[in-house]
């Protein structure tokens, strides 16, 4: 890849509301560009919600609202006059529970090059294939791609829902719980594949495996009751904590 | 902790026993209606199935021979005036009732639907009667293809709300995702992942009014000739039954029993595919 580094995002005194409920409370977050960050925190801690903003799939939910800004690149995310359906092209989302369609193997990751690109037979064949690549799946699916999704494991669902995300070529991916139903062999796999992209993009991960945040990440924040409690380096977060708090949730105190 | 006394054990095995015994006895009484009325129909009808019965037309009385083409013909196109009329209403319907499933009006067309859904047949042919077939003053089949229409839409609204339903929320969330618009999402993933569900339930609604004979009495009437116009009245085989059945001919008592047996085998067929044909290529594997 060349070129200007692109897929740096900015949260700057976000807050948001489901109705009444205030899920987050003034966030400001700089998140590295090509770096893995691991958000963490306990259940119901604003962290998913957080995610969630990013690529405004809370969209379609009523009763919604938001103050303070995200911007990806520089550009506001939460703007009236954003196109949410670009924006979610240049943002891929991987979802705790894998959730390929019940299509091809083909024809799930050539699902959004061929509304957004509108490629010929041969780029599309291309394009499928250097997905599965960078999701280190090729080998294992090449010969079958024809064949049902619903017919790969667990392990192999969840790298194919992120060659999915990688075929749109976004700069930024983030992945809600991604581990949290696979197997560790399985997890391993993932987290590998994790460490490759993150080369060419920004990955955001919710995990509320500590182990995974610590040894995956290169930065970490940690969210406790709708607040950015602390953000940094992951070694130094998980060795040094600044707060009282992060200290506590990563002994295992609370959460 | 003492163990439980042996007898205890091997009663509580016995009325298990017993429990058991009884579904299945009541499974066998659930499915033995059908098979006594195939077997009646096929000792009485299948003697006078031949090629005539589906290619001849019903002779007057007195001469012997004839057949039901012209019934065949207008069970056909009925089902397929109330299809094009019926498939889209309901579908549409059901999509909407899926996707808005909490609003006032969505609760208003889920009670009606199944209000209509149990409405007595007559009384849907009396209504077409009314105001079908009343003001132009002549029979047709396109009243009766409406008439058997008014009967599927609520089973295919019905059926299509229950498998948009069963869509799970992760995959249009994924669509979305990708950067898919809600429409697109709707059509491309929703509606296409309901499909072999949506096309079971628009195929049961099809076996159901190809023998409704109660809406058809005052709206495509019957016809001993043959007809192609959607203007003029026209036969079914469920109305040459009754025609045939409630005469005083031998003859024509053998041709209604055949007309049962071809009316049957027409359902059991439409059923069959409903079940088989529909499956997805790519449902099942793992989870």
């Amino acid at each position: 890849m060349s070129g200007t580094i692109t897929g740096a995002l900015s949260a700057d005194r976000y807050s948001f509301w489901y109705g009444e409920m205030q899920a987050l409370f003034d966030v400001t977050l700089d998140i590295a560009p090509r770096a893995i960050t691991a958000l963490i925190g306990p259940s119901g801690c604003g962290k998913s919600t957080f995610l969630r903003s990013i690529n405004r799939m809370h969209d379609l939910t009523p009763g919604v609202r938001t103050a303070g800004t995200l911007r990806l690149d520089g550009d506001d995310v939460l703007d009236r006059g954003v196109d949410v359906v670009q924006l979610r092209q240049r943002i891929g989302m991987v979802f705790q529970r894998w959730n390929p369609f019940p299509k091809s193997i083909y024809d799930n990751v050539a699902y959004g090059p061929r509304l957004n690109r509108k490629p010929s037979g041969d780029q599309l064949d291309d394009i499928v294939e250097q997905a599965l690549r960078r999701a280190a799946l090729w080998d294992e699916v090449k010969d079958r791609l024809r064949t049902s999704a619903l017919g790969l494991s667990g392990g192999q669902q969840q790298r194919l829902c992120i060659a999915r995300a990688l075929a749109n070529e976004p700069e930024v991916l983030l992945l809600d719980e991604p581990c949290s139903a696979l197997d560790p062999i399985a997890t391993q796999k993932v987290e590998e594949l994790l460490w490759e992209l993150k080369k060419d993009l920004t990955v955001l991960i919710v995990t509320h495996n500590l182990q995974q945040a610590a040894r995956l990440s290169d930065q970490t924040a940690f969210f406790y009751l709708g607040r950015l409690v602390e953000h940094g380096a992951t070694d130094q977060l998980f060795t040094a904590p600044r707060e009282e708090r992060t200290e506590s949730y990563i002994t295992g105190r609370f959460g | 902790m003492s163990r439980p006394p042996r007898r205890s054990i091997r009663g509580r095995r016995a009325r298990s026993a017993v429990m058991v015994g009884l579904t299945v006895v009541a499974s066998i009484l659930a499915t033995l209606p059908l098979l006594l009325i195939l077997g009646l129909l096929i000792q009485k009808g299948a003697s006078s199935l031949s090629w005539d019965f589906f290619t001849a037309m019903p002779k007057p009385v007195g001469e012997t021979g004839g057949g039901m083409a012209n019934a065949i013909l207008g069970t056909v196109m009925l089902i397929a005036i109330a299809s094009s009329i019926g498939l889209p209403v309901g579908i549409g319907a059901g999509l909407y009732l899926a996707e808005h499933r909490g609003t006032k009006f969505a609760f208003l067309v889920r009670f009606l639907s199944d209000v209509l859904n149990g409405l007595p047949s007559i009384v849907v042919g009396i209504f077409a009667w009314q105001f079908l077939v009343r003001p132009v003053k002549h029979f047709s089949a396109l009243a009766g293809g409406i008439a058997l229409a008014a009967m599927m839409i609520p089973l295919v609204t019905r059926t299509t709300e229950e498998m948009i339903r069963l869509v799970p929320a992760s995959l249009r969330e994924a669509a979305l995702a990708l950067g898919y618009p809600r429409w697109r999402t709707s059509l491309t993933i929703v509606l296409r992942t309901a499909l072999p569900g949506i096309v079971t339930g628009a195929l049961v609604a099809v076996a159901r009014i190809a023998g409704e004979t109660a809406p058809l009495l005052f709206t495509a009437f019957g016809n001993q000739f043959w007809s192609t116009s959607v203007n003029e009245p026209i036969s079914a085989l469920p109305i040459q039954i009754f025609t045939y059945a409630i005469s005083p001919y031998d003859e024509w008592h053998s041709l209604a029993w055949a007309g049962a047996l071809v009316l049957l085998a027409l359902v059991l067929v439409i059923s069959l595919v409903a079940r088989f044909a529909t499956r997805s290529r790519f449902r099942g594997g793992h989870d």
